[in-house]
């Protein structure tokens, strides 16, 4: 594993999402007789039917050939809405994808471990699970030598980190492309601002934003065991979700690691549950504000919140010697106000789309593009950090972190197996509290 | 829950060929829940030329060829429905969020703030909503009120917009005047603004042309004015989910595209950043221009009429 200090040397090749130099062989690319890709789906819920969608959309010749879920249900529904009759309100397009949709029921895997069934039928994965599995499900597809479209965030703890930059390491290897669905790296708003970031100068200062209402909850149902309610409410639980600053903040996080070049060194921050009190909130927390500080000083202000009623805003703003990168206006301006960059919004792509295009067209090709495990694990160890700083309070420095040993994964992945976190009499969670939770 | 109803009668004159000092019913709705109100004004029955002529420029194909067009009276937002009034029924915490649902049933939220930061509380327009969003608040105040409201018809929309006048707009065929009553790509400043911020039609109604394009009843189809044989209260029913029709132009776009006659078919692609599918039903992650007013028609459906209206026009 590299040190980060030698990552941020390299971080504008590797952050870019682009490689320079493709790698070409088509031997090891395919593993039937003609130029057909086969995808298999582990995880099928809303995000995963999404991706796998856009991958059959994505103008190469590919057929899905497994799908994998915890549960039954999930699958069945998500099967269901890839072969409708009529798919035009999702993808634009008349007509369906039923030729494109090639999974017996032999190749429908459930259960913890329908991963390790599905895996081996494809040339492609695509991970979509909730994050709490996405360490083990990528070392797998690695290890069986399949390119990967994953989903953000790639992991919950720094263990699941550390797992994913060794299988990170060995994807490059093996020349296996990865893509993250860190979409902002493939939306041409951003790219642009990207491409013209100099207009500021150095960035001095940033701030990033995901404030908004929260998501769904999934109450406890009759019958239930805990291992299964804490499945289907999955977004309250750390060892499956990793609390909102890393499941859905890491998009903000990421962007300004992304232009910074780097990853901060350390973060301290604050945060609570003001309106997530109830018995299916589980324990994560409904806002966070972090100070992230880069190895030269500047500090990222990232704050987001789940509370129906206040502000709303999703952004993220770079502040330079210069002037300063507007993401959500996709403008540059220099300090007095002036515009010096706009982006036309008429060109303005489909990032969800536009992952898969190019992560299939690159296979299609037998090139070796995309390796964006690597990113895609550093911004999520920010999150993380930064939620370890919000629930303990102390000032949590980035090499420590990714070195002590927190581990939020279940012994057994079993229905009946005791999930990591359990409730009391009352079924609540513990909470993490400033000032008692520690990790040093 | 009965309803308070100011009636505010205003009266303004102005001219148009036909008429002269009219006089209109204005009232105040109390919504429900609330102390905000949504002002309506009773339109007479009447007939106009919808669509454009040939020659009118920037005329799109769609828009025509142009016909003689009757409607029933109906009352009419004076003003787009605001962010305020549209969170009465977004926050009732009394209706259900299941969008599969046969009941009234209220917006799952909001993955990323849909008014990209333009402004919602203090009378901006609510924006970025499906159709069967702006037709579930009708419901909604259907339910609440015992009073039967709903999107106009593509008709009623463009004879209360054309307000009695012939030309490209409410004003004349002047497109530089188009600052002093809509906002649009030239005057906006980068978004949306408040609701009745410039000049009304003559008939007293504001932002009918440009701000946020308004959602009207009718199934888009570019042929409608050849297959649609019926010239009174007309309406094209809907057959499928796509494509659906905005009226009015919006602050993103040219002079030319804020006309009275302007038809915008729905595209799949307004909702294509929804990463999950299914994707909402409720929301458009790409349609900041999406909006709505509503009408009431002066003759009130019956139970059975309004309850069949409502199970046509909002399908799960």
């Amino acid at each position: 594993m590299s040190t980060r200090r030698q990552f941020v040397k390299q971080g504008s090749l590797l952050t870019s999402g682009l490689l320079a130099a493709p790698f070409m062989s088509r031997a090891n690319f395919f593993s039937g007789s003609d130029d057909v890709i086969k995808v298999a789906l582990i995880g099928c819920g809303g995000r995963g039917t999404g991706a796998a969608m856009q991958a059959l959309m994505s103008g190469q010749n590919v057929k899905l050939v497994a799908m994998a879920d915890a549960f039954r249900d999930r699958l069945n529904d998500c099967y269901k809405s890839l072969t409708a009759d009529d798919l035009s309100d999702w993808t634009g397009k008349p007509g369906n994808l039923k030729d494109r949709v090639q999974v017996p029921e032999e190749n429908k895997f459930t259960g913890f471990d329908a991963y390790k069934k599905a895996i081996p039928l494809a040339d492609v994965v695509i991970l979509t699970t909730p994050p709490g599995f996405r360490p083990i499900h990528f070392q797998e597809a690695i290890a069986m030598g399949k390119h990967v479209f994953m989903e953000k965030p790639v992991a919950v703890d720094p263990v699941g980190i550390r797992k994913v930059l060794e299988a990170a390491a060995l994807a490059k290897q093996k020349k296996l492309n990865v893509v993250v669905g860190l979409q902002r790296h493939y939306q041409y708003s951003y790219r642009e601002l990207f491409n013209n970031k100099k207009l500021i100068g150095d960035i001095v200062a940033a701030q990033a934003w995901w404030n908004n209402d929260g998501v769904w909850v999934n109450k406890r149902q009759y019958g239930q065991t805990e291992m299964e309610y804490q499945m289907r409410n999955w977004y309250y639980f750390n060892w499956l979700c990793g609390d909102h600053i890393n499941e859905q903040h890491i998009h903000n996080i990421d962007v300004v690691n992304w232009f910074k070049g780097s990853y901060p060194v350390k973060a301290q921050g604050m945060g609570g549950r003001e309106v997530r009190k109830g018995k299916d909130h589980g324990e994560i927390f409904d806002h966070h504000y972090v100070e992230f500080q880069y190895a030269d000083g500047s500090i990222l202000n990232s704050q987001c919140r789940h509370i129906p009623g206040t502000m709303s805003k999703v952004d993220e703003l770079l502040i330079g010697t210069k002037g300063s990168i507007r993401c959500g206006q996709a403008t540059i301006q220099d300090h007095a106000g002036k515009t010096l960059f706009a982006f036309d919004r008429q060109k303005e792509n489909n990032p969800y789309q536009t992952e898969h295009d190019e992560l299939f067209a690159a296979i299609a090709k037998g090139e070796y593009k995309f390796a964006d495990a690597e990113n895609g694990a550093k911004s999520t160890m920010t999150a993380i950090m930064g939620r370890m700083a919000t629930y303990s309070g102390q000032v949590i420095e980035w090499d420590k972190a990714l070195e002590c040993g927190l581990d939020l994964s279940p012994k057994v992945y079993d229905w009946n197996a005791e999930p990591p976190v359990l409730p009391d009499e009352d079924g609540r969670y513990t909470i993490a509290r400033p000032g008692l939770t520690k990790y040093f | 829950m009965r309803i308070v109803l100011l009636l505010i009668v205003l009266s303004f004159s102005f001219l148009t060929r036909a008429q002269k000092d009219t006089a209109f019913s204005a009232k105040n709705i109390l919504l429900p829940n609330s102390s905000l109100t949504y002002k309506m004004i009773l339109l007479p029955a009447g007939s106009f030329q919808m669509g454009s002529p040939d020659k009118e420029a920037g005329r799109k194909k769609d828009e025509g060829p142009a016909k003689k067009i009757s409607v029933s009276s109906f009352w009419i937002g004076a003003f787009e429905v605001t962010h305020d009034q549209f969170d009465l029924f977004y926050k009732d915490v009394t209706v259900s969020q299941d969008q599969m649902s046969d009941a009234v049933t209220r917006p799952s939220a909001q993955y990323v703030d849909l008014s990209w930061g333009m402004g919602k509380s203090g009378g901006y327009p609510v924006n970025s909503l499906q159709q069967r969003t702006a037709l579930m608040f009708c419901r909604w105040l259907y339910q609440k009120t015992g009073e039967f409201y709903r999107l106009p018809t593509e008709a009623e929309w463009e004879y209360a917009c054309r307000a009695g006048t012939t030309t490209t707009y409410f004003f004349g065929n002047d497109a530089a005047q188009l600052k002093n009553y809509a906002w649009y790509k030239d005057n906006c400043k980068q978004g949306y603004n408040k609701v009745g911020r410039l000049k009304p039609n003559p008939w007293g109604l504001y932002d009918m042309l440009g701000n946020v394009g308004e959602w009207v009843l009718d199934q888009y189809d570019e042929n409608s004015f050849t297959t649609m044989t019926k010239t009174k209260d007309p309406v094209r029913e809907p057959t499928s989910k796509q494509p659906r029709l905005l009226k009015g132009g919006s602050y993103l776009d040219e002079a030319n595209a804020v006309r009275c006659a302007v038809r915008l078919s729905s595209k799949p692609d307004w909702n294509k950043r929804d990463p999950q599918v299914p994707k909402s039903p409720w929301w458009l992650t790409d349609a900041p221009f999406a909006g709505f007013r509503i009408v009431k028609p002066a003759v009130a459906p019956s139970k059975e009429e309004i309850d069949a209206f409502f199970k046509k026009y909002i399908s799960n």
